[in-house]
């Protein structure tokens, strides 16, 4: 690890303020140590803002304000996120392990960065560590990453399950920084790749996430299923956010969809959700929805058992969640 | 820069490097190598200790930022001379074979205790899991045994549940 | 009985190798190289040299003073040729291990690259007949006429499998931590032998093996990858040299990939044919598989099918190309573990296709003596093993019809394979000494967590006629009487033979007794002796996402005497459920464009976690076999990781009418098929 100055923020404005170029703010550490072990990152400073005010859930009306400093395992755990937003509860209590999640931060998950090995390699190149560098993920070893959205420059995926579930849930990530506050929805604070794929998220430098803010939980069930080779202690080879509310007339009322493992940012899937309204709620739309959304997809020689297992996924979660 | 620490009850103020994880600390600083390096990325769990009563993993915990918490390590895992409920069902269920995880496993299984609320094998989350072998599995899979001594890690985590 | 170091293990007072004091310590990182085949045509080192607490730079710019016939993989920065990416060019010395590491990322080594080949391809032009396979087998064997017997055949099959490069992984990472004292070298090593590291590390820093003394008390895991000396301990003792100071060095997970060796990857033809009985007519199994340019390791895989089946001909080869890749090395039953998941899905295919039970199929061909050499066995029960691994698991109820039967999401089916592993020992001396009412057994032993420590504490107990409690076993330190490594299931046969032999010799002395078992060991012969068992697993897959999950393992074994029903349980289960990760997710990933691996992490190289495996059991049949040693037992270490994949892939076939014969079965690759 290249040697750096540690600093530990009282506030958030406080942090904003201390931070200057070359400086990291410090959450759970579960990737951003990982990665400064692994030469990945190496800032100069991390203002370390883990300790922050920021850990409060709270009801905001029917929705939900969670401060960006709650440790995931609390928020898995919470009893108006059990309640309320079943998606949520799932997706965060599916990732990483009992250890991670009692360190992990809400603001943190969000941020974390690809598991794409050679982007974990500085031994290699790697356009997401090094703009122009290349990207030998698509010649080669890109078995577990993105079919959809990605570019010539990175197949990168996001690994996150928190995300996901945010994405699907229209989340509005609070955020402040050096030029002040702003509000970031979900999906939309991660970036695709496009040609600038060392840009993960639209945050600007110096900018910290200080909360999530959750609309009301959309009518009907919600769930979060992921897959993956291990039985757990392992990232999303795809994974699928979904609730689902059935008219009375059988009808799809409402939807949201949200796809992870598949793409540089958690996936929603809009062009399913369309297909999917006002249809009636079965097999034949579901597997409609699904393949609308599928059509997108660029997959690569070793990751093209994504699209079908993609596209299944959603028919079999939509399947479980229709009454 | 200098820190305060509370390692098994005892208060320990010392200079860290601020590159220097929990774990190396523990191990090359305090004498303390009960806390194993397994992987140094959070990927085994071989370096569970319990922070402020919570099961972490101290190789991705910069020292820097433990700095005016409580550490409890297997070393302090029980009181003076006696062994941990969970201490002495490892030994009875031989939930350990080249001992390396142990000490992760038993911290691990500590902290997972003391937790509530369910897991992602849970299946009805309204509802207060108990603590199954299935839920014990599910909960204790941050911590690899290559060895595979799991059956006898969940019966003699099962065992101190009762 | 109760591990005699656990409570050692459980209040983490059990010292690892570089867990142990050492005053005024200091700490080397390896400089590994980034290319695959070329040389280094320079090393800048002066950054690194210059950065706070650096005690010393090691590299080919400066090379130490090495043995010339000494292992390639350990004549550290000897010459400037690259054989593989990972290999070890330089290594810095510092005061702190953060100092340590952060100066090796500083030292700028730059390559005069070549074109690499890391790719084992089954049409290889450079696949070769190697003269031995390991540890001394002929690379080929044939007996009748194999063509004949294929044409013959009522029924055939022709199938090839594929294994991935598996790695050890051992808990521990590789370290050592190394002291000089004037001339003698004191190291602290994660080791399974203490006198063969003891050995090797003398050869190689071209010392009297009396001027140096290995301690490895406790080891964390090892599954073959710590039976040869590995670079760490050289470089260790070289950097102590270096600084003056004693020295750790603790591989990291990720240089564990690269230098501690791995089980080749194979590429398997299997040809059988058998006549409408279900009597085997032919045999064949040809291997290819991998080594590096710089040393000749040959796996043994197709040697099993020289012990298993009876049939009128059988043909078993092995072929080899040298790549530009670490060199493999011992992985948990090399050989048998990779050959028998292609011999026993194979068998598995047979039995379907000729319309007979695979639990039946392998009894209808049960050898009267060892098919390839003749000799008869010392006892053999796999038949036993499969009658009763039948009986606990409920195979009468098996419908045969693969793909059919459905619950909730999950299609279900169930598998079988055998299990075979030699049983064999090594000479070893021990002592045992009547001291302050106690009996001190010292052999320079390894409990590298096969609980060695445990099991010959017991067997000299039973020896003496005392309770356990009275006897103390020293181990783990190349000062104590020399034995041989745990490697190759021979552990316990060779050090309780010894110790047997001490004991019974303390009993005649009334205070002491030495034992050396050479000659007893080379009086033996005329037997092919061998321990069998008997997987069974069900598995569960989901064929719209491809995940495979395994509700059930059973193993029954037939292993000789079991020592202590504990221990052997542990060491079957624990075999097993390695197997289910080399089934279903274990799999390194060689890259084509750079060498080496993609993945090197725990992260992304998936072994089991607790979740994966909610029920695996082991038994075992009652054998008594008195052609093998004192106590009549056979080594267990290994059995339990031969045949649990193809026992878990018949059974993915059985479930879903799939057969992948590629490891892991991954959603991929059941999704590509579904």
């Amino acid at each position: 690890m290249k040697p750096f100055e540690y600093t530990r923020a009282g506030a958030a404005a406080g942090a904003v303020a201390l931070f200057r170029p070359g400086d990291m703010y410090l959450g759970g550490g579960t990737n951003l140590v990982d990665l400064m072990r692994l030469g990945v990152a190496e800032p100069e400073r991390l203002v370390d803002v883990s300790r922050l005010p920021l850990d409060r859930v709270e009801a905001d009306g029917d929705g939900l304000r969670v401060g960006a400093a709650v440790r995931n395992s609390d928020l898995g755990a919470h009893p108006l996120v059990l309640a309320r937003y079943p998606m949520l509860a799932r997706a965060v209590l599916s990732g990483a392990s009992g250890q991670i999640r009692n360190m992990a931060t809400v603001g943190g998950n969000l941020l974390q960065r690809t598991r794409c090995p050679y982007f974990q390699d500085v031994s290699k190149p790697c356009n997401k560590r090094l703009r122009g560098s290349g990207c030998p993920a698509i010649p080669g070893d890109h078995a577990h990453l993105a079919v959809l959205g990605h570019s010539p420059a990175c197949v990168a995926t996001h690994p996150s399950d928190m995300a996901v579930a945010l994405a699907a849930l229209d989340a509005r990530v609070h955020v402040t920084g050096p030029a002040g506050s702003r509000e970031v929805p979900m999906p939309g604070l991660h970036r695709l790749p496009g040609d600038e794929p060392d840009r993960d998220t639209v945050l600007e430098p110096g900018e910290l996430i200080t909360a999530v803010a959750l609309p009301p939980p959309p009518p009907g069930r919600a769930t979060y299923r992921k897959v993956r080779e291990r039985a757990s202690f392992a990232f999303a080879l795809v994974s699928v956010a979904a609730a689902l509310d059935v008219g009375a007339d059988g009808t799809v009322a409402g939807v949201r969809l949200a796809l992870g493992g598949v793409a540089h940012a958690p996936w929603r899937a809009t062009r399913a959700e369309a297909a999917l309204l006002g249809a009636p709620a079965g097999e034949e739309a579901f597997a409609r929805a699904a393949e609308a959304e599928l059509e997108q997809a660029v997959p690569l020689p070793r990751n093209a058992y994504k699209v079908p297992l993609a596209r299944n996924l959603i028919v079999q979660t939509l399947r479980e969640l229709t009454p | 820069m200098e820190i305060t620490l509370r390692v098994n009850g005892d208060e320990r103020t010392l200079p860290v490097d601020p590159r220097t994880s929990l774990l190396d600390l523990l191990r090359e600083r305090l004498g303390l190598t009960g806390s194993k390096k397994g992987c140094d990325h959070g990927q085994c769990g071989a370096c569970t200790v319990l922070l402020e009563g919570r099961r972490v993993n101290a190789c991705l915990l910069l020292a820097v930022a433990c700095d005016g918490l409580a550490v409890t390590t297997v070393e302090g895992l029980a009181g003076d001379g006696a062994l941990h409920p969970l201490q002495e069902a490892f030994i009875a269920h031989d939930a350990f074979q080249c001992g390396y995880c142990t000490p992760g496993q038993l911290c691990s299984a500590a902290g997972m205790l003391a937790e509530r609320g369910p897991s992602a094998v849970t299946e009805d989350l309204a509802a207060e899991p108990g603590l199954t072998a299935g839920e014990i599995r599910e909960r204790m899979s941050g911590n690899l045994c290559r060895c595979g001594a799991y059956q006898g890690i969940v019966a003699a985590i099962a065992e101190v549940a009762r | 009985m109760n591990r005699v170091e656990g409570h050692d293990k459980v209040t983490g007072r059990a010292r690892y190798a570089v867990e142990y004091p050492a005053g005024d310590v200091a700490y080397a990182c390896p400089v590994q190289s980034e290319i695959a085949k070329g040389r280094v045509t320079a090393i800048d080192s002066a950054d690194a040299a210059a950065m706070p607490g650096v005690l010393a730079v090691l590299s080919s710019d400066d090379p130490p003073d090495l043995a010339e016939d000494a292992d390639p993989e350990l004549r550290l920065f000897r010459g400037r040729e690259v054989a593989y990416r990972g290999q070890f060019v330089a290594a810095v010395v510092a005061d702190t291990y953060e100092n340590a590491r952060a100066a090796a990322r500083a030292v700028r080594v730059t390559y005069a690259a070549e074109e690499h080949d890391v790719l084992l391809r089954a049409d290889h032009p450079e696949l070769y007949r190697p003269d031995k396979v390991n540890p001394g087998f002929p690379a080929d064997t044939e007996k009748g006429d194999v063509a004949a017997g294929i044409a013959g055949a009522a029924v055939t099959v022709d199938v090839t499998y594929r294994t991935p490069v598996l790695h050890n992984n051992p808990m521990e990472p590789h370290a050592a931590l190394a002291a000089w004292d004037g001339g003698d070298l004191t190291v602290h090593d994660s080791t399974q032998g203490a006198a063969a590291d003891r050995d090797t590390i003398a050869r190689t820093l071209g010392l009297p093996p009396g001027r140096v003394r290995v301690v490895s008390r406790h080891v964390g895991g090892g599954f073959g990858s710590k039976g040869t000396t590995r670079p760490h301990a050289i470089l260790a003792a070289l950097a102590a040299r270096a600084a003056g100071r004693p020295v750790k060095v603790a591989l990291t997970r990720q240089q564990l990939f690269d230098v501690t060796g791995y089980r080749t990857p194979t590429i398997q033809r299997l040809r059988l044919g058998c006549d409408a009985g279900g009597r085997l007519t032919a045999i064949e199994h040809e291997v290819r598989e991998q080594s590096s340019t710089l040393v000749e390791f040959a796996e043994q895989a197709a040697v099993p099918a020289r012990t298993m089946y009876a049939t009128p001909a059988l043909r078993t080869a092995h072929r080899l190309v040298r790549l530009d890749v670490a060199t493999p090395s011992w992985m948990r039953a090399p050989g048998e573990c990779p050959g028998m998941y292609a011999l026993e899905s194979a068998m598995d295919e047979l039995a379907a296709a000729a319309g007979i039970d695979p639990v039946e199929l392998r009894v209808l061909n049960e050898p009267d003596a060892e098919p390839a050499g003749g000799l008869p066995f010392s006892s053999r029960n796999l038949v036993a093993c499969l009658r009763e691994g039948a009986r606990r698991f409920g195979w009468d109820r098996r419908d045969p019809a693969p793909g059919v039967r459905r619950e909730g999401r999950w299609l279900v089916g169930t598998g079988v394979a055998a299990s075979t592993y030699p049983a064999k020992r090594r000479p070893s001396q021990a002592t045992a000494t009547a001291e302050d009412g106690k009996f001190v057994v010292r052999i320079a032993a390894a409990d590298i967590g096969t609980g060695a420590r445990t099991a010959l504490t017991a067997i000299a107990a039973a020896t003496l006629g005392v309770p356990a409690a009275r006897v103390r076993v020293e181990l783990g330190d190349s000062d104590l009487p020399a034995a041989p490594l745990a490697g190759g299931s021979m552990g316990l046969a060779s050090w309780g033979s010894a110790v047997v032999r001490a004991c019974e010799e303390l009993l005649r002395d009334g205070r002491h007794g030495t034992a050396d078992t050479t000659a007893e060991i080379q009086a033996g012969g005329g037997y092919a002796t061998h321990a069998f068992g008997a997987q069974f697993a069900e598995v569960r897959v989901d064929p719209a996402t491809g995940e495979t999950r395994v509700p059930r393992l059973l193993g029954v074994f037939a292993v000789g005497r079991v020592i202590d029903p504990d221990l052997a349980r542990s060491q079957f289960v624990g075999g097993m459920t390695m197997g289910l990760g080399m089934a279903l997710m274990e799999e390194s990933v060689t890259d084509e464009e750079f060498g080496g691996f993609t993945n090197h992490d725990l992260a992304q190289y998936h072994v089991p976690a607790c979740a994966d495996v909610p029920d695996v059991r082991a038994y075992w049949i009652d054998e008594d076999d008195p052609h093998l040693n004192p106590m009549g037992a056979k080594g267990i270490g290994e059995i339990g990781i031969v045949g649990t994949a193809a026992a878990i892939g018949n059974a993915v076939h059985h479930a879903t009418g799939l057969r992948v014969r590629d490891l892991p079965i991954t959603p991929a690759k059941l999704l590509a098929g579904f």
